[in-house]
């Protein structure tokens, strides 16, 4: 009995240690530093003009990065659970891809892809009025990139778990399909769609390899708020930099404080939801 | 007829789900598609309701042809042996469902719903949610959301398959009034024999994607059309080269004519029923015989004992040679 109490008490302490000294310590010092001057320096820098507009760009191409791969996360998804086809289980691997891949590899990639000068699409869209890299869209593309797997992976395994006899038994009392989705599939599944979305949300606002190659990084134009944090950074506004960065994790704390409030203690799915969580995360939230 | 199925053949991949089954299913009444596990009969019910396509034949219901008609256009009641409750709904939205979405005004929709509880008894389980119930209560909302559409037809697969017996003994019953009560066409799939024979009025006994037998379950139990019926459908032991029941079986103390002679090798009371393993005298398996306590007292059985074993006189059954 004694070494089962001291063995867990053991267990605790490295645990929280491992966690302070790794997480709280550091996102503390960022936070004491971030007011090191006082408030009223914090808010004059978040104010200044172009990390202004670097946060109104972030939240744009988070948001958008988010609806599309909430849509096709929706659907890829159901693919993969629901219908059986050549190479579904290559396609399972490959949505992993973002994840293992590092993002400076995947802006390169979209540069390749989409580049304006010698890109394989990029000449023809830049010709037809629509520039891709250097610009908004190959942000969100990037963005969308790097996030893909995190709604696919929070859904798969409910829809798995849920198996198909709901969807059936609405199906035989005269729902379409359309009906059926929308009535039984998608509550069904939406703790896990919250949670997705949530992280997507996250990693979305924190992403920094992908967006700095294919956005060019022009201040006022398509700098983003990580790209603001590492140029304050490297000029020496140490304050800024702090102030920027903390209101990114703030903003990803936020998130996850109320999604965790929001769902019920006895959701049906919770077993399942947040299940994937320990996928790793190759976060940049802070580049410094 | 309420349904019609000529020719129906399903095979997934290799394996051959269903062989050119014909069968009707007569109007009002209570039928059991009853055989061994992957014996196809779920497939079978899943094709009456379109939840599942067939290869070859058709499918009519109330004299439409329905094998092209997807499920939701069936008119068809569905349960399954996991409920598939609507989680996240209550019980009263669960058994609506079927309703809103033939966009019937709300007050209609209200009065069946409350008709539909009191006809399961869960009249004051509305605002539950399904997690709140029990196994046995969560199948009674899903009976009562298929009835609520007022269908042509209602389909149960394995419906108390995964309930505990004791639950499973009620709900058999109460199906068996319910039924007599609203007189819809019904089919049910069980692998349990015992449920097949006390609540069906038909029974089709399928095995190996085909039909072995349709009968009442006096007609199957007495006169099995193969030994596959005869010893799905309760106990059998084989007695001077055929196949009988354990319980058909006349035990005596004394040598009687064309008797089997044998020793009793093992005695079982179970409650008001001793089973008896006997031994024959030319060697050979033992052969079990079932009779009630009362008889084998009266009789001066024991352990031990030297017996005469025979048919008993009254059955009437057709009995096949046991193939060698």
């Amino acid at each position: 009995m004694t070494s089962n109490r001291l063995t867990r008490y053991a267990l605790r302490t490295i645990v929280l240690v491992y966690l302070g000294l790794l997480i709280v310590w550091p996102v503390s010092l960022v936070a004491k530093n971030a007011f090191a001057d006082g408030v009223g320096t914090f808010v004059d820098s978040l104010t200044e003009e172009t990390t202004a507009y670097a946060f109104q760009l972030t939240l744009i191409v988070a948001v958008w990065a988010v609806v599309i791969n909430t849509v096709f996360g929706i659907l890829i998804s159901v693919l993969l659970v629901r219908y059986t086809f050549p190479g579904r289980r290559a396609l399972s691997a490959l949505i992993d891809l973002p994840l293992s891949v590092s993002p400076v590899v995947v802006g390169l990639a979209l540069l390749l892809a989409y580049g304006g000068t010698n890109g394989w699409f990029g000449p023809a869209l830049e010709d037809s009025g629509i520039q891709v890299i250097y610009a908004t869209p190959g942000i969100i593309m990037a963005t969308a990139f790097v996030s893909l797997p995190l709604v696919i992976r929070e859904i798969v395994p409910v829809l798995t778990e849920i198996g198909t006899d709901q969807e059936q038994a609405a199906r035989s009392l005269g729902a379409n399909a359309w009906q059926t989705f929308r009535r039984i599939t998608i509550p069904a599944i939406r703790w896990a769609l919250v949670y997705g979305v949530v992280l997507s949300l996250a990693r979305s606002l924190g992403e920094f390899g992908a967006v700095k190659i294919v956005s060019g990084n022009v201040v006022g134009q398509t700098q983003t708020a990580t790209l603001v944090v590492e140029e304050k950074y490297q000029n020496f506004e140490q304050t800024a930099a702090y102030a920027s960065s903390f209101v990114l994790a703030a903003a990803a704390v936020l998130a996850l404080v109320v999604v965790t409030l929001l769902r019920p203690a006895h959701a049906e799915s919770a077993s399942t939801v947040g299940a994937t969580l320990a996928t790793p995360l190759p976060t940049e939230k802070d580049p410094a | 007829m309420s349904i019609e199925i000529a020719g129906v053949s399903r095979r997934f991949g290799d394996f051959v789900a269903l062989e050119d089954i014909n069968l009707s299913v007569p109007t009002g009444q209570l039928t059991a598609l009853l055989g061994p596990s992957g014996g196809g009969k779920s497939t079978l019910l899943r094709i009456i309701a379109g939840l599942e396509n067939a290869d070859a034949g058709t499918v009519e219901i109330e004299g439409t042809d329905a094998t092209r008609l997807p499920a939701r256009k069936r008119n068809v009641g569905f349960v399954f042996q996991h409920y598939a409750a609507f989680k996240h709904m209550s019980v009263a939205r669960n058994v609506a469902f079927g309703l809103e979405i033939r966009k019937l005004p709300k007050k209609q929709v209200a009065e069946r719903v409350a008709e539909m509880l009191r006809l399961v008894h869960l009249e004051q389980f509305a605002d539950r949610y399904p997690s709140q119930l029990s196994g046995g209560q969560r199948q009674r909302m899903a009976l009562a959301r298929a009835l609520a559409i007022e269908p042509s037809v209602l389909l149960l697969d394995e419906p108390f398959g995964a309930l505990d017996a004791k639950v499973r003994k009620e709900l058999r019953d109460w199906l068996r009034r319910l039924h007599d009560d609203v007189h819809v066409t019904t089919v049910f799939v069980t692998h349990d024999q015992e449920e097949a024979l006390e609540v069906a009025d038909q029974i089709v006994v399928i095995n190996k994607g085909r039909i072995e037998q349709i009968g009442t379950p006096d007609e199957l139990y007495d006169q099995p059309a193969s030994d596959f019926v005869l010893s799905f459908l309760g106990p059998v032991t084989t007695l001077g080269g055929r196949l009988v029941r354990p319980h058909d079986i006349e035990v005596t103390t004394s040598p009687v004519p064309d008797a089997v002679p044998g020793t009793v090798s093992r005695w079982t009371r179970i409650g008001y029923e001793v089973r008896l393993e006997v031994t024959p005298a030319d060697g050979g398996d033992p052969i079990l015989v079932q009779l009630t306590r009362s008889e084998a007292l009266h009789r001066g059985l024991s352990d031990g004992a030297s017996v005469w074993l025979r048919e008993s006189a009254s059955v009437n059954g057709a009995h096949s040679p046991v193939p060698a």
